[in-house]
């Protein structure tokens, strides 16, 4: 008898019912094609924080660099000769990143919450020759009434702006350095990654752009600070620019810098993604004095089409979407209340002939829901669709880190810093004086990171459900609003009413 | 069967207020036939509406095989109606979208009958009023008093004790107006029932065993009619 009569009344007043469910369907496709496209975009945020400083990895430990660290590391003496032509390649350190112990690493991974933590050593190598221009005449002449010579530089010197590679040293001695960083990011390619036999060894995984540039395969020797590495493996890092372009055993490239027994970057995988909060409170009493940089820190700063599109998302659409919900849900309130009002004496009869309230009302509810059920399922349809053509059309999107906000950001801090070798020449014969180990020309890249990802607008499982609800909460909220009143009249006042 | 005692009941009806039933009292055995007739606008419906329990007086006691209906809760009220009650209005008030014998179902659906026994009740109950070939059409695809013929069998299907008429054959013409209070006699006198039956028209009311009139809220009984028949 329920659905028969359900059955038969929605039939009745087909026009009405389709208007309810388009309506509903319009609005339930709109909040999961908004729903999509935001699970998308916090997807494409997560790639680009991803590929900044690798998979599995909920937080940085960092340092600001202290005044006068520049200096950091042994100098190097140059002798400069008129007409000589003066190397350096030098393996620097991170400039824009103070050192850390490396007993730091161990005392972060004992800590409660966290899983896993591997230092690793942010660094550049230079590789430049410049020629130092000759020199003729001496000083000016001694005696009285002597004329002087005519001293000077002769003939151009020559600059050579040389090669500046990234550099990461990779700490194997646990297993974890792999897992986490930015090497856990790369797709090995060719070849092999590094393991921890490997952490003496001047051996190399280099990423796939810098192999293509350097024209560079397994087998091939990389130098960095004088030292020839050989190239076991090629990592694909995504379309990712932050990425390092070689990464050797985390102690080669400590000593290679004069950083023995530190590291600047600290990586961490909490237990869980609900304690990442409480492991960055827990690091920061533990190692004081250090900057820790969780996803939602780093979030907050990716700026680029990503952002703008995942703003966009979460609020314009948002809203939109639930404006447009709630105009379905009134408009099949108000669709249900008139169709109900025409059938008081109706239901005043039901009563009539024994039928409870709550039959009547049950009645209403159920043709109320079944169209909200019908406007869900092609709300879901709708949804989908929209969520393909969100995916089909979104062209690729660029996301950056901004610039730093001074807090040694991992990614973002690489790009600055830079200097000159310190010491000047000498006068001829002389010796100049101790270089700085400052690092220059940084890999030209823009002024910060970025990378470009796909945007993806999955419809998940729970979205599905939602819209469900959805659905039958806009059949329950019409069929309440619609019905309540006309079901709960006494029978005597509902059959007065004129049909 | 009924015993009513100084049944009152007003209505507000813009700045005034109406006095549909005024101090009524009134006794109805069992297997009475009763009509009550009246001036349009003077309680008679009214009156019917308190015996079936549609509506609850503002004072007075409405005794139904010794339960007050006015001090029942709605929802035990609607369980008498449903098991003791058949009504039979002057509009049919069949729902549209159902077929003859879905409209009669409505009837049984209350009182918890299994599926295929309110179909084969269904079935047996328009065949007492004449309409088994007519079970599957709707409502706009039987003529006036086929309509009321279905009402009848709606109202008749679940046995009830006493059959409350309101104005049966306002809406028929005079031809079928006849067939119908025929029917609803014929099937007084068989089953036993008890009825009452609401009419403007003395003709009709003449065949009841009973007759009262309403005159501003207030009831007043004839004599037996002498045209009465009384039930075997």
């Amino acid at each position: 008898m329920f659905l028969t009569y359900l059955r038969r009344e929605l039939r009745r007043r087909m026009r009405q019912a389709v208007f309810i469910c388009l309506g509903l369907a319009l609005g339930i496709g709109l909040v999961i094609t908004v729903t999509a496209a935001s699970s998308g975009m916090k997807s494409a945020q997560q790639k680009v924080l991803q590929n900044l400083y690798g998979v599995g990895t909920s937080a940085t430990v960092t340092k600001a660099p202290t005044f006068g660290s520049f200096a950091g590391g042994p100098g190097r003496r140059f002798t400069f000769r008129p007409g000589s032509t003066v190397r350096i390649d030098q393996l620097t350190a991170d400039r824009t990143l103070g050192s850390l112990s490396q007993s730091a690493v161990t005392t972060i991974s004992r800590l409660r919450g966290v899983a896993a933590a591997a230092g690793a050593l942010s660094a550049s190598n230079v590789d430049t020759t410049f020629k130092i221009p000759t020199f003729s005449g001496g000083f000016g002449g001694g005696g009285s009434g002597g004329s002087g010579g005519s001293g000077g530089f002769r003939g151009p010197g020559r600059f050579s702006p040389g090669n500046s590679v990234s550099v990461s040293g990779v700490d194997l001695s646990s297993g974890s350095g792999q897992a986490l960083g930015p090497l856990s990011n790369g797709t090995l390619t060719s070849g092999r990654t590094l393991r921890a036999a490997d952490s003496g060894s001047d051996v190399a995984v280099v990423s796939s752009g810098y192999a293509r540039s350097a024209k560079l395969k397994v087998g091939s020797d990389v130098t960095l600070g004088g030292t020839k590495f050989r190239v076991v493996g090629i990592v694909f890092d995504s379309a990712s620019s932050a990425a390092p372009d070689v990464y050797i055993p985390l102690a080669r490239a400590q000593a290679l810098s004069g950083m023995t027994g530190k590291v600047n970057e600290i990586y961490v995988s909490a237990a869980s993604s609900a304690s990442v909060a409480s492991v960055k409170k827990e690091i920061q009493n533990a190692v004081p004095g250090v900057t820790v940089t969780t996803s939602a820190d780093l979030a907050s700063e990716v700026t680029g089409s990503v952002s703008t599109a995942s703003s966009l998302a979460n609020s314009l659409g948002r809203w939109l979407a639930v404006a447009v919900l709630v105009a379905a849900f009134l408009l099949a309130s108000l669709l249900t209340m008139a169709a109900v009002s025409r059938r008081v004496r109706e239901f005043g009869t039901l009563k009539a002939l024994g039928w409870r309230t709550r039959r009547v009302l049950g009645q209403v509810l159920g043709e109320s829901v079944t169209l909200g059920l019908i406007g869900g399922a092609a709300g879901i349809g709708l949804g989908y669709a929209g969520a393909k053509i969100v995916s089909s059309v979104a062209g690729p999107l660029t996301a950056s880190l901004g610039p730093t906000t001074g807090s040694a950001t991992p990614g973002g801090a690489r790009v600055f810093g830079g200097g000159f070798p310190g010491g000047g020449p000498g006068g001829a014969g002389g010796t100049g004086g101790t270089g700085g180990t400052g690092a220059f020309f940084r890999r030209a890249a823009a002024a910060a990171p970025h990378t470009t990802v796909h945007l993806a607008a999955p419809v998940s499982g729970n979205v599905i459900l939602l819209a469900v609800a959805l659905a039958v909460a806009g059949g329950l909220i019409a069929g309440l609003l619609g019905g309540w009143r006309a079901a709960r009249l006494r029978p005597a006042a509902a059959l007065a009413r004129i049909a | 069967m009924y015993k009513l005692s100084g049944v009152t009941k007003t209505y507000q009806k813009g700045r005034s207020v109406v006095t549909a039933l005024d101090g009524v009292d009134l006794v109805i055995e069992d297997g009475d036939w009763l009509a009550i007739q009246g001036p349009t606008g003077h309680g008679k419906t009214t009156l019917l509406q308190m015996l079936g329990g549609l509506d609850r007086p503002d004072s007075g006691v409405i005794e139904f095989n010794g339960q007050d209906l006015a001090q029942l809760r709605e929802s035990q009220v609607t369980r008498v109606r449903a098991a003791s009650i058949g009504f039979i209005f002057q509009t049919f008030n069949l729902i549209p979208t159902l077929t003859a014998a879905e409209n009669v179902e409505t009837a049984l659906a209350p009182l918890g009958v299994g599926a295929e026994r309110r179909r084969a009740r269904a079935q047996e109950a328009l065949a007492g009023v004449g309409l088994a070939d007519r079970a599957r059409h709707l409502p706009s695809e039987l003529s006036g008093g086929q309509q009321q013929r279905v009402a009848i069998a709606r109202a008749l299907v679940k046995d009830p004790k006493v059959l409350l008429a309101d104005e049966p054959t306002g809406n028929l013409d005079e031809g079928t107006r006849d067939e119908i209070i025929g029917l609803l006699e014929g099937l007084w006198r068989e089953r036993g029932l008890t009825l009452v039956l609401v009419t403007h028209d003395s003709s009709i009311a003449g065949r009841a065993q009973r007759i009262g009139t309403m005159r501003r809220g207030r009831l007043s009984i004839r004599q037996d009619s002498p045209a009465a028949r009384a039930p075997d």
